[in-house]
């Protein structure tokens, strides 16, 4: 989230889009219910089904699920065309004055530089003009016909209302219904939040759908300033912290990257990173890139990361492919070439897609390790479960080693919400049987693989025999010593350059923030944007002081919220470019002639004068981004591609399937339901549902009594035509698998006219498995398909055909 | 937002009211003092609800029940029904707004009402079996039960219910034992958006008119309080966006009374009711001990048929 859960409660308007936040977020949907309550905000719905959040909604519009950006490009051009446009913040904030480079074109769903082979582009066009002066040329007029602005408008031009209701779906009042409401939030006093989910991620054009809205959030002026943002509400309650620790396969803590073998030492890695300002007197945070990488390194080789050896660059790994996702370690093991699965806190065989693969894939597996608080059906894989999991479990020959793990409430440490914000949490239980901490777990096979290494070498052992170790029992390190190490410390003292007698900082105190970082080796970090969660001043994680200074949302003494306990991102942006607040009853900081003063920690120098300085810091251009440039894969702008499998034809590039550069294995295209297949007629679309949370509660008789049985949601229409009855059976299948279900038969799904023809919509949650409590069911995995984002390959669970007919029910029920 | 009700103290305290503060009892009267105190009640906001069910969570664990794993009808009514072991429910109805052709998915949480005048407490042939507290709730004392029945017939709301293994009437206790210590109900404390709030009555109301206010600004012109005149009023209030049709919200009754026909046997047929009760006690204490299942006689099972109407399945 760009801003923190507690801040919806400032805004006026709230779009639920791509998510369902009263169904999977009811605690934090609380911040809407006082919105409401407090100020009179409205709330807008847009969603295939009607949903727990419509039911409280303001109003609802229906969409087919996978269109989302024809809808929000369809919102800008409405904007555009209707001056609905903060002018000030577009003009100053944003980078509409840009010039894109000569060259630079889309036509037909493409962009200049596809390559169909590649299934890529070269994006060397996707760039700014540069000037003589060396920065990015601008003209202030917008006028220029290769600004952003002009591209940006000949880009939306086509997504008229009529063809948003002939993609998506959605009723040409309504969508003109919710595109008023929306672009009444141009105004500098009035602002929206956008909160979604999963119902944006999981495409493969999962990252585009962000993007099209915090594109439509910067038009409206709605970034950085409270009750505003792009507010991503996170699936897990520490998913915020997997990302922010760089658990992905291609990050680094902080979200800085790891390298790829085309990068063999430091200096050919950081050629790369200059991130030089493209504007005058910008900020360009990232160049202090240096300095974050080399604490990182300190952190985990402490001495023995040096200078003369680069400080263990050599040590980490690099990448020959652009990222070790999920997906791609489920082909790898299918192929027989990744033999051993470490799995910790997850289970792929309910979370990944196409059930029948991904148990083909463990299948092959030498070893497999799930470290778990819970029995799981990914450590059960093996098992058959009858219809459920029907394998032959003596063919299997996969050696699984369960490994019980504490859960959250039987451990210490820090969880990051949805708002950043790093609360740390007391152990409210004793674990039970054998379950230990994944700390312990992890050290143990630290410790029992040095010695290994130790006793009989190996192809590489520096990374391992040179990891930093320092804890106190090094078979436990305690959750105290991580987050400190997080947190970074002085490793050697740094002399005070104006008076060489003092020291400006102290050998073994903890760094009070990552402006203290630095690239000599003379601090360590282990993940720089943590900095300043445990000082010298003690634990901020464990603030709990719940004062909120006249009542702006911001309650900056409870927990540490990262960066630098900034609640709400690029906070410089509420104020105009001369620094006075945009809306005085809604002021977060304020330039006082002299520096940044108000509610928030600034997002900007303290003095950085606000005509100078530009509030998007992190950005070499110091502005927001309507043009990404070559930062996405599939395109500066985004474009309506439908999913891969898709009940229609996409109507602005017939030839274009899928998002043309999401990465497809040979396989799983030939699974996947032609385009408007007449085998498998309808769209459907998986999600959770409140009474559980994933595939843990069905482990819980509680949850279990309030959702018992796997159900799938049909119209009315759809029953009728098939005769379902309510209550009774179908079966569903796709292309990849089949299942048996319970019909809930409702009012709140409708079919849709999409392009003249009558799609209609098949809901199907989650939650059920072979392993726990609740009935035995079927996963909604059996039937998805193996593709995700083009970016960073989030499955694409939204959006895929299937085929349902009426069933007298399993055999063996 | 509604002040949360802080947490109690870690050190005990005396309770707020105890069965020496009741103002009705089935089939008996008061000991003496039967005065009032500050009327409590909850005050469910329809128009707030999202159909968590944490209310419902909530009331399994405080109450420690356990409602046995059923299967999907079809609906998202989990349990289907209200049941010995499950004293509240989300009820889901889809209703398509004439006046707007736009779908309304209203939620409302079933459970007992706490009528000021109980009729449950009014059919109750066991002395002390339903009592009312001072402040308003009524509570079940199921050592006195004798698992007749009488009191889902008497009920104008269709609550409670008889369990199958001990034979006793179960339902919404308004969480007497955390009221009594200055907690609200579970159901209340787990509600993540306030959907459920409780207090005094009348800051109850007065809280409902706020809402009220908020939702007729948002065309729910009907929006109001659902506090049934014909059982007195209510300890458990609704605030509804279309007050005039409560049916929609899963047949909520509109004008909910209790049978004239308890009133009757309470007021002339008193003393013969009270002698059918004594036999019926004993009864039902005899076949308790035979046959193990609770039995009223032939009398007030032929009461009991002229009482309902039918109108319990």
């Amino acid at each position: 989230m760009t801003n923190s859960w507690t801040d919806i409660r400032n805004t006026d308007l709230v779009v639920i889009m791509g998510g369902n936040a009263a169904e999977a977020h009811p605690c934090g949907f609380k911040w809407v219910t006082e919105a409401k309550a407090n100020r009179g905000a409205k709330l807008i719905v847009v969603d295939p089904r009607f949903n727990r959040s419509a039911s409280v909604a303001d109003f609802y519009a229906p969409i087919r699920q996978g269109t989302d950006i024809a809808f929000l490009l369809g919102l800008i051009n409405y904007c555009m065309l209707n001056d609905k446009v903060q002018w000030d913040y577009v003009k100053t904030f944003t980078n509409a004055s840009f010039l894109v480079k000569e060259g630079f074109t889309y036509r037909d769903g493409l962009f200049t530089g596809y390559d169909e082979q590649k299934r890529d582009y070269d994006r060397a066009t996707w760039e700014y003009e540069i000037g003589p002066d060396g920065y990015a040329a601008v003209d202030e007029t917008l006028q220029h016909p290769r600004s952003v602005w002009t591209l940006l408008k000949q880009h939306v031009a086509m997504y008229t209302p009529e063809l948003v209701e002939r993609i998506c779906g959605t009723p040409r009042d309504k969508f003109l219904a919710v595109a008023q409401m929306v672009s009444e939030c141009s105004s500098p006093t009035k602002t929206m939040t956008s909160m979604y989910a999963l119902g944006w991620t999981q495409h493969s054009k999962g990252s585009q759908n962000i993007r099209t809205m915090a594109m439509l959030q910067l038009i409206l002026g709605n970034i950085g300033v409270r009750g505003g943002g792009m507010n991503a509400l996170r699936g897990h309650s520490n998913i915020q912290g997997l990302t922010d620790v760089g658990l992905l396969s291609n990050s680094l803590p902080g979200y800085m990257n790891l390298a790829t073998d085309r990068e063999p030492d430091l200096a050919a890695y950081m050629s790369t990173r200059g991130f030089r300002p493209l504007r005058p007197n910008q900020t360009s945070y990232w160049q202090n890139y240096r300095k974050f990488l080399v604490s990182f390194l300190k952190s985990m080789w402490g001495p023995a990361a040096t200078a003369q050896n680069d400080f263990g660059f050599d040590w980490l790994p690099k990448l020959d492919v652009p990222n070790y996702d999920i997906l791609r370690a489920f082909e790898l093991m299918k192929q027989g070439k990744m033999t051993a699965y470490l799995c910790q806190g997850f289970n792929p065989l309910q979370a990944f897609p196409n059930k029948a693969k991904l148990v083909e894939g463990l299948s092959k597996l030498k070893l497999l390790v799930v470290m778990d608080p819970l029995e799981t059906e990914t450590a059960r894989f093996w098992e058959n479960h009858g219809i459920y999991n029907d394998v032959d479990t003596a063919a299997i020959q996969t050696e699984v080693i369960q490994l019980p793990t504490t859960c959250f409430a039987e451990d210490e440490g820090a969880l990051v919400n949805s708002g950043r914000w790093l609360q740390w949490h007391w152990p409210g239980g004793t674990p039970p049987g054998e379950a230990q901490p994944d700390t312990w777990i992890m050290a143990q096979i630290h410790l029992r693989l040095k010695a290994l290494y130790r006793t009989e070498g190996g192809a590489f052992p520096d990374p391992i025999l040179n990891l930093h170790w320092p804890y106190k029992d090094p078979g436990l390190p305690t959750p105290e010593e991580l987050t400190k190490e997080m947190n970074g410390y002085i490793v050697a003292d740094v002399p005070d350059p104006a008076d060489p007698a003092k020291k400006l900082l102290e050998a073994g105190k903890q760094v009070a923030n990552f402006g203290q970082l630095r690239d000599d080796g003379s601090t360590a970090c282990g993940c720089w944007i943590f900095a300043g969660s445990f000082t010298e001043a003690g634990n901020m994680m464990a603030r709990r002081d719940n004062a909120d200074p006249d009542d702006t949302g911001a309650y900056p003494n409870w927990s540490f919220s990262w960066p630098a306990n900034r609640r709400i991102l690029y906070n410089r942006a509420s104020a105009d470019i001369n620094g006075k607040p945009w809306d005085p009853s809604r002021k977060l900081l304020e330039w006082d002639g002299q520096r940044w003063t108000g509610y928030d920690v600034p997002d900007i120098a303290p003095n950085a004068k606000p005509r100078d300085v530009g509030p998007f810091i992190m950005n070499a251009e110091g502005v927001g981004r309507l043009f990404a440039r070559g930062m996405m894969r599939d395109g500066p702008f985004p474009v309506h591609y439908e999913p891969f499998e898709s009940p229609v034809a996409n109507v602005i590039a017939p030839k274009v399937r899928g998002n043309p550069v999401a990465r497809v294995f040979a396989d799983d295209f030939a699974q996947f339901a032609d385009v408007a297949s007449p085998e498998f007629p309808y769209a459907a679309t998986s999600y959770r549902l409140t009474e559980h949370f994933h595939y843990w509660t069905k482990n819980n008789h509680v949850n279990a009594v309030l959702q018992p049985e796997f159900f799938v949601e049909i119209s009315e229409e759809l029953a009728k035509e098939k005769g379902v009855a309510k209550g009774g059976w179908v079966r569903v299948w796709s292309k990849r698998g089949s299942v048996f279900a319970k019909a809930v038969v409702t009012k709140r799904i409708k079919p849709m006219i999409c392009d003249g023809k009558t799609i209609h919509i098949v809901g199907i949650p989650i939650h059920w498995g072979f392993v726990g409590a609740a009935k035995k069911g079927f996963p909604a995995n059996v039937l998805t398909p193996f593709v995700g984002d083009a970016n960073i390959e989030t499955p694409e669970f939204k959006a895929f055909l299937v085929n349902l007919e009426a069933s007298t029910g399993p055999a063996s029920v | 937002m509604f002040p949360p009700i802080p947490n109690p103290p870690v050190a005990p305290t005396s309770p707020g009211f105890s069965d020496k503060d009741l103002i009705r009892r089935s089939a008996s009267s008061v000991p003496a003092p039967a005065t009032r105190q500050t009327e409590v009640a909850k005050l469910i906001d329809v128009s707030k609800c999202i159909g968590c069910k944490a209310c419902q969570a909530a009331c399994i664990e405080w109450n420690d029940t356990h409602q046995a794993i059923g299967v999907n009808v079809g609906v998202y009514d989990n349990p289907a029904d209200l049941t010995p072991e499950m004293f509240t429910l989300m009820r889901f109805s889809e209703w398509e707004n004439p006046q707007t052709n736009n779908l309304e998915w209203l939620i409302r949480k079933d459970g007992c009402m706490h009528c000021e005048d109980p009729g449950c407490l009014k059919a109750c042939p066991a002395p002390g079996a339903i009592v009312q507290y001072a402040n308003g709730i009524v509570d079940f004392v199921h050592d006195n039960c004798i698992g007749c029945g009488y009191c889902v017939k008497g009920c104008p709301f269709d609550i409670p219910r008889i369990s199958k293994v001990d034979h006793k009437a179960y339902k919404c206790t308004l969480c007497s034992d955390r009221v009594a210590v200055g907690q609200g109900p579970a159901c209340q404390k787990a509600c993540p958006t306030q959907a459920i709030v409780f207090g005094t009555k009348d800051e109850m109301k007065e809280w409902a008119d706020f809402r009220i206010k908020d939702l007729k600004s948002r065309g729910f012109e009907n929006a109001g309080l659902y506090d049934p005149p014909g059982v007195g009023g209510t300890h458990v209030m609704y605030v509804l966006h279309h007050a005039d049709k409560p049916e929609i919200y899963a047949n909520l009754p509109r004008n909910p009374t209790i049978s004239p026909l308890v009133e009757l046997w309470k007021g002339v047929g008193k003393y013969v009711g009270l002698g059918v009760m004594g036999l019926a006690a004993a009864a039902a204490v005899v076949h308790h001990l035979v046959a193990g299942a609770n039995r009223v006689s032939p009398e007030d099972e032929a009461n009991a048929e002229k009482l309902t109407e039918g109108r319990h399945s």
